[in-house]
């Protein structure tokens, strides 16, 4: 079996939106994930994380570039192919309010899956069932419930434990804690590592809040403006970020620690995120860069390994 | 004249519902000095921001009650809780100010940003119109706006979430309010954008010395901007204290829990992540003794049965839990919280 269990190509999404205008959200990015490890991509609202992650699982159609699962090309998947991708790949998704069906009872939410791939049925899939809820950390009796008669925290729990359902290797988690109260997120992450221990499952974590995206993922990507900028391992990318953007992403947080931060220097960036549909020409971060030079407007400097294992596009390397 | 500006007493709020009466802040005390940033700390549900808009008188009663014997003394001599809604009015937006969370929908999206800032001033200072709008475009300027002349005319919509809340902070600060309520005022912003927005903050206060409640979850910002902090519970503080109080010497199991929960950048990921078990009590009916005793490793049978008192632990440092009490047992802390600087 190949090292990585992603490989993910040049990939494009953009989206006409109307009047001649293109806005790209995914603008021909490059990583790779191995297999049994947490690739987290970070950035800020807009940057096309989300994006990414949602073209990835074909919930959008790429514009254009590759996407490999376990070295076949996705994209060229139909019918019965298609069928056994989906079943690899799962979503859990930000909302754990707007993502469950109100309609149906846990026992359905979780069960359709196990349905649809005809998996297991009849006492079977009642245990199948059950057994999974426990292993989110809900028991049996939550079965014949509805979204509504539970919090925050354990809505989230019952969206994992429907990607879980149908034993997927690979599991795509936009935001899926975001949405939840501090003491709770704790809660919902032990559990992401937890399940990835007993099942080896690999995770792509998409967030904006990067120290809990430091404290789960092997790897990071940073993205800005469609791009990706850095990548790298999450120990390197906080000891030696390379790109500025990564360097005053990380400067930007404050740490919940008064004698760190009044010691801290912070850099603060000037001005925001361009728009999208206009973005600068050259290096998309430019605009806002401490550091920036004459070239990098001129052109988009390449993804480089500055060393080993760590990649950065920006003209300073 | 008194060096506090708002003294809060046993606040009690309730809001009265079909299913009943959801007690939302039971029993809430704290002092705010002049020119002092005091965060509130806690969940979604703890009671922070209905603290926040009862001290505003911006909630509807009913369905919201104030119950007897609560009292917030504004300034040494305004009681809040016996004012008119008239009355009131005449302090809401010229000796308080209110940021809110979300800049895309608190402002109003048929009006100028200009008008918007004029607005107070024309009200509260008898401002003429023309000299209102100047003073709006001086406002814009101070909170980081460029080409503020141009930017005066404009609505809502034209702007980025990020100026969005630096026009909220102008309009909170037109009239040189006393007192700011900052409500998770850079929760809905991108962290460049919030790194903005609390270095302008800060900025801004040490040029007003205008007094600061900033109620957050995040922890890191607290660190960052306020003096002291109190964390709320289920309706009630359960702690408060200077910012070197909460963060190296915390006292109760609940602080404990908040700062254990949240990963930090800077350090190894190697250390797990230590959760609070359970969600907070419901507050329809809420428990007898100690509300966080169903989630607290080291709840006791005392802690069922009545809700502790607080423990004065300093001048500044105060908890309310039965483990401060001369009987309980000993326990040692987890180290995690309670100093990982100071040993």
């Amino acid at each position: 079996m190949a090292e990585h269990i992603l490989e993910v190509k040049d990939l494009k999404k953009h989206f006409n939106v109307g009047g001649g205008q293109v806005l790209k959200a995914v603008d021909g990015i490059n990583f790779a994930i191995k297999r049994g490890e947490t690739f987290g991509l970070v950035g800020e609202s807009g940057c096309g994380k989300s994006t990414a992650g949602r073209t990835i699982i074909r919930l959008y159609e790429a514009t254009s570039g590759e996407v490999l699962f376990n070295g076949e090309n996705i994209y060229k998947y139909k019918d019965k192919k298609l069928k056994e991708f989906n079943r690899n790949m799962q979503m859990v998704f930000q909302d754990p309010y707007a993502s469950l069906n109100p309609r149906m009872t846990i026992e359905n939410i979780i069960g359709e899956g196990i349905d649809i791939h005809q998996l297991y049925s009849g006492k079977e899939r009642k245990e199948r069932i059950h057994s999974i809820l426990n292993d989110v950390g809900l028991n049996s009796e939550h079965a014949s419930r509805f979204p509504h008669e539970f919090s925050g925290g354990q809505r989230q729990r019952i969206g994992i434990a429907r990607a879980l359902a149908i034993e997927p290797q690979f599991i795509i988690a936009d935001e899926p804690i975001s949405a939840l109260d501090v003491s709770v997120q704790a809660q919902v992450v032990n559990l992401f590592k937890q399940l990835q221990k007993d099942r080896g499952l690999t995770y792509l974590f998409i967030a904006h809040d990067l120290a809990m995206v430091k404290h789960i993922s092997d790897r990071i990507g940073v993205m800005y403006l469609g791009k990706m900028v850095e990548v790298t391992t999450s120990e390197q990318l906080y000891a030696k970020p390379l790109h500025p953007y990564t360097e005053s992403l990380l400067s930007a947080i404050p740490i919940p620690d008064p004698e760190v931060e009044r010691k801290r220097e912070r850099i603060i960036l000037e001005g925001e995120v361009p728009s999208p549909l206009n973005p600068p020409s050259g290096c998309p971060f430019r605009t806002r860069c401490p550091k920036a030079m004459k070239e990098c407007a001129e052109s988009m400097p390449v993804m480089k390994e500055v060393e080993p294992g760590h990649f950065t596009a920006c003209h300073l390397y | 004249m008194s060096d506090k500006i708002l003294e809060v007493k046993d606040l009690r709020v309730s809001f009265s519902t079909y299913a009943g009466e959801v007690q939302a802040v039971r029993g809430v005390n704290f002092d705010l000095n002049k020119g002092e940033v005091l965060a509130i700390v806690g969940e979604s549900g703890c009671g922070k921001s209905v603290t926040a808009q009862t001290i505003m008188r911006l909630i509807p009663t009913p369905p919201s009650v104030i119950k007897q014997g609560s009292s917030i003394l504004f300034d040494g001599k305004v009681e809040i809780t016996k004012l008119t809604n008239r009355e009131m009015e005449r302090i809401r937006g010229s000796e308080m100010g209110m940021i809110f969370q979300d800049p895309m929908t608190s402002l109003n999206p048929t009006m100028t940003i200009g008008e918007q800032i004029a607005e107070s001033l024309i009200k509260h200072q008898n401002m003429k119109h023309k000299a209102a709008i100047e003073r709006a475009v001086e406002m814009l300027k101070l909170v980081g706006i460029s080409n503020p002349e141009g930017r005066v005319k404009q609505f809502p919509h034209e702007l980025s979430g990020g100026m969005r809340q630096r026009v909220m902070i102008a309009i909170a600060l037109a009239c040189n309010p006393k007192l700011l309520i900052a409500d998770e005022p850079t929760t809905a912003l991108d962290v460049t954008i919030q790194a903005q927005i609390i270095e302008l903050m800060k900025k801004l206060q040490e040029k007003t010395d205008a007094s600061i409640i900033l109620i957050t979850h995040d922890l890191g910002v607290v660190a960052d901007m306020a003096q002291r902090v109190i964390v709320m519970y289920a309706g009630k503080v359960v702690e408060q204290g200077t910012l070197d109080d909460i963060f190296y010497r915390a006292e109760h199991p609940y602080t404990w829990g908040l700062l254990r929960s949240v990963p930090r950048l800077d350090q190894n990921t190697d250390e797990e992540l230590v959760p609070i078990p359970g969600t907070p009590p419901d507050l329809f009916a809420p428990p007898k003794g100690c509300a966080f005793a169903a989630r607290c490793p080291y709840a006791m049978q005392a802690c069922l049965e009545e809700d502790p008192e607080h423990t004065k632990l300093s001048a500044t440092h105060s908890a309310a839990c039965w483990l401060l009490h001369p009987d309980a047992p000993k326990i040692e802390k987890p180290i995690e919280a309670g100093g990982r600087h100071h040993g």
